[in-house]
């Protein structure tokens, strides 16, 4: 369904963010990409839906190549592409409802939208989605009066309104507590699988990850380092893909003061389970 | 390693001594042009005139009280006359300014290279010139009178109100743009849900006060017959009726503080 072909992205300031990338994502997949701060994981996704021009390869979505697209081609095609933000890039300004049926835009005519005249069906579909993400009540508050799990359930039924075909979600959690973090994934992958959509998800908590997606894929310096199961995600894959670091070592009590021989063991036990 | 730290200590400072120096030099300079510029203007002052003033200005202040409260029948109309110039002057300039703004903020407009110069040269242009000079221009382009007035003050509103706003545009967040680009919206529904929202309270704030400083310089356009309570003050002024210019000046007064009221109140129900 969504196929990446040799994607190279280089920004004006030299940085090769990705260095030349094979993707298949299948319909209903949901898929996690992790990888270090700076891999290209933002910049991935952000190509498939041309926020940014990618410098050279193939994006295919349905059998047509997005790279290739010009305005009105384009904005078609990102109709079918959800897009979810860490910050949740909601228009502050503006209430829930209208924020919802933003992701609309894409279907509405101009004047339509700007008289905020949209279809019955829209409006439905709307209270429907906002409904399923638990805001009911929320329909006419401004989204600058949300919490932050708030706006992003806000941000989940803009992106489902599309009716895409994928989700482009970038570290949904990231600004999140970790039960709110939990509930948005769930909802997310629960919406996946109600919808039959598929989902690309960037993430940096490996064990939300493995918890939640079907398949990761692991980026370091723009370039694909694992492509697997969240079970075969070992030790030594993460050293892949991350670098080198004690990826078992759990946090020791701090040892008292008086007690000098006793921290003295502690740390002869924490040389023994490193090895 | 801790050894090697302790012995050479290393040293920060605000500014090394290069720019020391030249902060010093700089105040020298500054004093010193000071110094000139005060010998130049006193030699070229009448002091008695100077050392004469308060007695004048005691002398015109007992004329000028008590008001001539009964001359107010004459000057409704010129007030009016007045609010109307700062009033549609500001319409007339906000419709013109906002497609400029547009086109000069670096994240809207359609072409850094030929477009954005081109309406930064209106800003620049409209600023640089004031309302009291537009009008005498425009008077004798259109001859004296109200509409000569109202051009006046929209002319040089543009420049101010378009630069404010592109500044507001500017510095908007581009990911809510993003976010109604990625949705599949056009650019003239990223302009309405992702960039409108976000200027609309610094431009109501910037409107309204450019409608507060217009009230101000309307009053003062008659001076040059662009129309307006500036007239009556003109006329009074060269008679030397002071009675009648307290009366105007309380008059403005009134105005510029209603004016103040209007926009604090305006200003606080949109933020
Ligand atoms: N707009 C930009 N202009 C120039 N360089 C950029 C831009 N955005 C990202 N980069 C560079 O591209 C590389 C990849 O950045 P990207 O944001 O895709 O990484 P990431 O994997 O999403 O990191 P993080 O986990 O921190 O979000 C980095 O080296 C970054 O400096
Ligand atoms: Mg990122």
């Amino acid at each position: 369904m969504l196929e990446i072909k040799n994607l190279v992205k280089k920004y004006n300031t030299g940085d090769l963010a990705i260095n030349g990338v094979d993707l298949k994502v299948e319909k209903g997949q949901v898929m996690a990409l992790i990888g270090p701060s700076g891999a290209g994981k933002s910049t991935l996704i952000r190509c498939v839906n041309r926020l940014e021009n990618p410098t050279s390869g193939e994006i295919w979505l349905n059998g047509e190549n997005i790279v290739k697209m010009r305005s009105r081609k384009l904005r078609r095609a990102r109709r079918n592409m959800g897009m979810i933000f860490q910050e949740y890039a909601l228009v502050e300004r503006l209430t829930v409802m209208e924020n919802v049926l933003s992701g609309r835009l894409g279907y509405v005519g101009f004047w339509r939208s700007f008289l905020r005249k949209f279809p019955q069906s829209d409006v439905n579909a709307a209270f429907g989605l906002l409904n399923k993400v638990g805001l009911d009540a929320m329909v006419n508050k401004r989204a600058d009066e949300l919490s932050g799990g708030q706006r992003q359930r806000v941000g989940i039924a803009r992106a489902l309104i599309q009716n895409p075909d994928i989700l482009l979600v970038d570290e949904p959690t990231a600004s999140l507590d970790p039960k709110t973090s939990r509930q948005i994934m769930r909802l997310i992958t629960e919406l996946c699988e109600e919808n039959q959509l598929a989902a690309i998800i960037n993430i940096h908590d490996v064990a939300l990850a493995q918890m939640y997606a079907e398949r990761i894929v692991g980026l370091r310096d723009g370039k694909i380092v694992y492509d697997g199961s969240p079970d075969d995600l070992k030790p030594d894959v993460l050293t892949e893909i991350y670098g080198k670091e004690d990826w078992t070592a759990v946090r020791k009590r701090k040892p008292k003061k008086d007690q000098s021989e006793d921290d003295i063991t502690a740390s002869e036990e924490h040389l023994a389970e490193m090895q | 390693m801790a050894e090697t730290l302790s012995s050479s200590p290393k040293i920060w400072q605000h500014r090394n001594r290069n720019q020391q120096l030249l902060s010093w030099l700089i105040w020298l300079l500054g004093t010193a042009l000071f110094v000139v510029c005060w010998q130049k203007v006193s030699e070229s002052t009448t002091w008695f005139f100077v050392w004469d003033a308060p007695r004048i200005a005691a002398d015109i202040g007992s004329r000028m009280i008590p008001p001539r409260w009964s001359y107010i029948n004459e000057l409704w109309e010129p007030l009016w006359d007045t609010l109307n110039i700062a009033t549609i002057g500001t319409m007339m300039a906000i419709v013109m300014a906002v497609p400029v703004a547009f086109l000069a903020a670096r994240n809207t407009t359609p072409s850094t290279r030929f477009v954005r110069p081109i309406a930064l040269l209106i800003i620049v242009s409209s600023r640089s010139i004031n309302s009291l000079i537009w009008s005498l221009l425009l008077v004798s382009i259109i001859g004296p009178g109200v509409v000569a007035g109202i051009v006046a003050i929209s002319l040089r509103s543009i420049g101010f109100i378009a630069k404010l706003l592109y500044e507001a545009i500017e510095e908007i967040d581009k990911n809510q743009v993003e976010a109604v680009t990625a949705a599949g919206g056009s650019r003239l529904q990223v302009l309405v849900y992702g960039i409108v929202p976000q200027i609309l309270p610094a431009f109501a704030g910037i409107s309204v006060f450019r409608w507060d400083i217009n009230i101000r310089e309307s009053t003062v356009l008659g001076l040059v017959g662009a129309g307006g309570i500036g007239l009556q003050l003109n006329a009074s002024l060269n008679v030397l009726a002071w009675p009648q210019v307290t009366l105007i000046l309380i008059l403005i007064l009134l105005a510029v503080i209603f004016s103040e009221w209007v926009s604090a109140k305006v200003r606080h129900a949109i933020i």
